[in-house]
């Protein structure tokens, strides 16, 4: 088959052609699409900013579905499919299965964008990313995310055939690498995700375009959700892998234990699935046994994953940097990290963001009784600015710094702004984040126009303090953006002003991955002398702890001081 | 780079896990069990349970039920800010009173006593409602078909808004409705 390889000289990477390509398509169109998101975002904060209000209610509604759309789906599965690529091609150096088929998934995953879009802007489908029934769109709305699921279905098929390729061609030795373990659990994942959309989003085609009569409001929702929490999990382990990835670049940070490691992400295969049930917690058609069950005997697993990857990764960094040297006191390492490198900086970010923000909130919005308190209030967007935009688009956005130059070849422009971007962009969302959970704790509802309830038949009047968090949502929100688009700019101005770099020795046949890099590591075959002490792991691990005991008992309080419901 | 190549020991998988890393496990098992323990004894010993009681419904139907209550349970009529009439009800105590959720509006305004336990009927005629009670803050799902019977018990009186907070179209933010509790 004709396809060359090149080696990156700088990063030892190996490109497969077609690969490489396809990676590169799929970024680009991811973002421009987190371009058309930015923008929306800006027009949603200054509407709910009490202050502004900007857009008309009909307008605020329409582009809040596009930006829920645009970001969600359109921005986080192009990169998804980079990541697909780039960890099976890539790290396992050998040519990607059927390249054809795989431009096919490029080009329907554009085309169902584009259609989606155009239905969402011609302005009679603005029924949110959600599209709750009866609530119905035009049936091009439907369509255009069909078209993009199964862009997206037949990416993972070519990354599962990718693992095979490698396999049959023997250009690695011994077990897949952790990061392209992790993305199969993202591709496993997505796969139920996407059966899932397609048995619930198809009948809704057909419904809006009347060949079906109805669909139950509960049905829809149950399914729905078995591919709205299900793409979030995808998520996560996309973003976990690349923090591993991130570690191991940066640091050369061995995972703690491949087994402990790869364990956890099995975890997310198994139970994740199931906690789309905390979405229902506080609907009329299912019963107790069945929100407390899937909430906690199987979230809790996968909770308990993603404690361990919190570990884990950070770990990893710890013993690396204590093997450099930095043993001093529990933080020397971490203190000595590079701070200044943008891929590890927005990495960190994301981490910490995750866990201590959206993790927290995640589990404690997923409690049965507790949800009745937040159960769609803004502390939901909330929530999940902290986990998706924190966690999942920082890690993306953290990554970006290593493959411009290596994937694209091209040195970043403006480097001190790059340095910046990640804290910009990270923090302020992190606080957006918790504002927005502010504001949602006093009441304040999600995809809501008017807090001051214009035209209603009767007044109601938020506490000031909602006001003031409504208020530092906007501002945060703006920086927010102001972070984001400061990404765009530097990533799309170093593709297309950045130095052009030395792409490196081009070959027509992979170079396997060389065994010696397992017999080097051999010497410290021994795991007595391979293990160091990660004590301020630990701390930091505590710390999470303690922080989500105190909050998670904190609103059973709040809750044990609402009328009695039984 | 371990995690982006195979694993250096092939036989990985029987490696020994480091003492803190199984502690960490464990701490995060204990804790995932303490969390679901915690739902069940709040099911058992806590004042505030999501009711489980539900029937399927049509709008007609429910229609009709919520009619029928507010025809034999007006105390009197209020007129809103948009000036039509509005009928308070008031639902006798441990009795069974109807709220209908609709575009846009809660109908009609109910009438409570503090401490005493009413059985509320929720359902929607068209669209997803969001029950969402303030300054309270109770969230509850609004759902066309299902008719959801939820106790409940109000601890303090004073004038109560239902604000609707599920999407329901252009005029989701007028969607504001009242109870009284004496």
């Amino acid at each position: 088959m004709a396809t060359t390889y090149r080696t990156c000289p700088s990063s030892g990477l190996q490109f497969e052609n077609n690969a490489e390509k396809l990676m590169r398509w799929h970024a680009v169109a991811g973002v421009l699409w987190l371009l058309v998101g930015g923008i929306t975002a800006l027009l949603v904060i200054l509407t709910r900013w009490p202050a502004i209000k900007l857009l008309p209610a009909d307008e605020f509604y329409l582009i809040l579905t596009a930006h829920g759309i645009d970001m969600i789906i359109l921005w986080i599965l192009h990169f998804e499919m980079a990541v697909l690529f780039f960890a099976s091609s890539t790290l396992l150096r050998c040519r990607l299965a059927t390249p054809k088929l795989a431009w096919l998934g490029f080009w329907l995953m554009v085309i169902g964008g584009i259609v989606c879009n155009v239905a969402i802007f011609q302005g009679g489908s603005s029924v949110m990313f959600t599209s709750y029934v009866p609530m119905q769109a035009a049936p091009h709305f439907y369509l255009g995310i069909i078209l993009v699921a199964v862009g997206a279905l037949i990416g993972t098929g070519i990354f599962f055939a990718t693992l095979v390729v490698a396999k049959k061609d023997k250009t690695y030795q011994g077990s897949l690498p952790l990061v392209t373990f992790g993305a199969m659990t993202a591709a496993i994942i997505a796969t139920f995700t996407i059966l899932s959309g397609a048995a619930i989003l198809i009948p809704t085609f057909f419904w809006s375009m009347g060949w079906i009569k109805e669909i139950d409001a509960q049905l829809y929702r149950m399914v729905w959700w078995g591919l709205g929490h299900s793409s979030q999990q995808i998520n996560v382990a996309a973003h976990v892998s690349i923090w591993y990835l991130t570690a191991a670049v940066v640091f050369g940070a061995k995972p703690l234990s491949e087994k402990v490691s790869r364990f956890a992400f099995l975890l997310y295969i198994l139970f994740l699935q199931l906690a789309s049930a905390h979405h229902l917690l506080s609907d009329p058609g299912m019963s107790s046994e069945w929100k407390v069950l899937n909430t906690s005997y199987f979230m809790y697993f996968a909770v308990m994953a993603s404690m361990i990857h919190g570990f884990t990764v950070p770990g990893a960094i710890e013993a690396a940097q204590r093997k450099k040297g930095y043993t001093n006191g529990l933080f020397e390492w971490l203190r000595k990290a590079p701070w200044g490198n943008p891929a590890f900086s927005g990495m960190f970010i994301s981490l910490v963001g995750f866990g201590f923000l959206g993790g927290i909130s995640g589990v404690v919005l997923g409690t049965e009784q507790i949800n009745m308190l937040m159960h769609n209030t803004f502390y939901v967007p909330g929530h999940f600015h902290t986990t998706v935009v924190v966690g999942t688009t920082l890690a993306f956005m953290s990554i970006t710094y290593i493959l411009v130059p290596t994937l694209f070849r091209r040195e970043m422009i403006l480097p001190k702004l790059c340095q910046i971007q990640p804290y910009l962009y990270g923090i302020s969302m992190s606080v957006l984040g918790l504002v927005m959970m502010g504001a949602g704790t006093l009441g304040v509802s999600r995809r809501h126009w008017d807090m001051a309830f214009s035209g209603a038949p009767f007044q109601y009047e938020w506490p000031g303090a909602a006001y003031l968090m409504m208020g530092l949502t906007g501002v945060f929100g703006v920086i927010a953006v102001v972070g984001g688009g400061l990404w765009i700019l530097l990533v799309v101005g170093s593709l297309l002003f950045g130095k052009k770099l030395n792409g490196g020795k081009v070959s027509d046949k992979p170079t396997p991955i060389p065994l010696d890099t397992t017999a080097a590591s051999a010497t410290a075959h021994t795991d007595k002398d391979d293990h160091v002490a990660v004590p301020g792991t630990v701390v930091l691990a505590l710390l999470l702890l303690v922080t989500f005991v105190l909050y998670y008992f904190v609103n059973w309080k709040y809750l044990s001081e609402v009328w009695l419901l039984s | 780079m371990s995690a982006i190549l195979p694993p250096s020991n092939r036989l990985w998988w029987k490696q020994p896990i480091d003492k803190v890393e199984w502690a960490w496990i464990g701490i995060a098992f204990v804790w995932g069990m303490i969390m679901f323990v915690m739902m069940v004894y709040w099911h058992v010993f806590g004042k505030q349970n999501l009711s489980n009681e539900v029937y399927k419904t049509t709008p007609e139907m429910f229609a009709a039920k919520a009619e029928k209550f507010i025809a034999e349970n007006t105390l009197r009529t209020e007129t809103d800010l948009n000036g039509q009439q509005v009928p308070v009800v008031k639902i006798p105590p441990g009795g069974d009173g109807f709220l209908i959720a609709r575009l846009w509006n809660w109908y009609p305004i109910l009438e409570l006593e503090k401490g005493q336990t009413y059985k509320i009927h929720l359902s929607s005629m068209d669209y997803l409602h969001g029950f969402s009670l303030q300054p309270v803050n109770i969230n509850i799902e609004v759902i066309p078909g299902y008719e959801h019977v939820v106790r409940m018990t109000p601890t303090k009186s004073g004038t109560y808004a239902i604000v609707c907070n599920e999407y329901c179209g252009i005029g989701h933010h007028t969607m504001l409705g009242r109870i009284y509790v004496k």
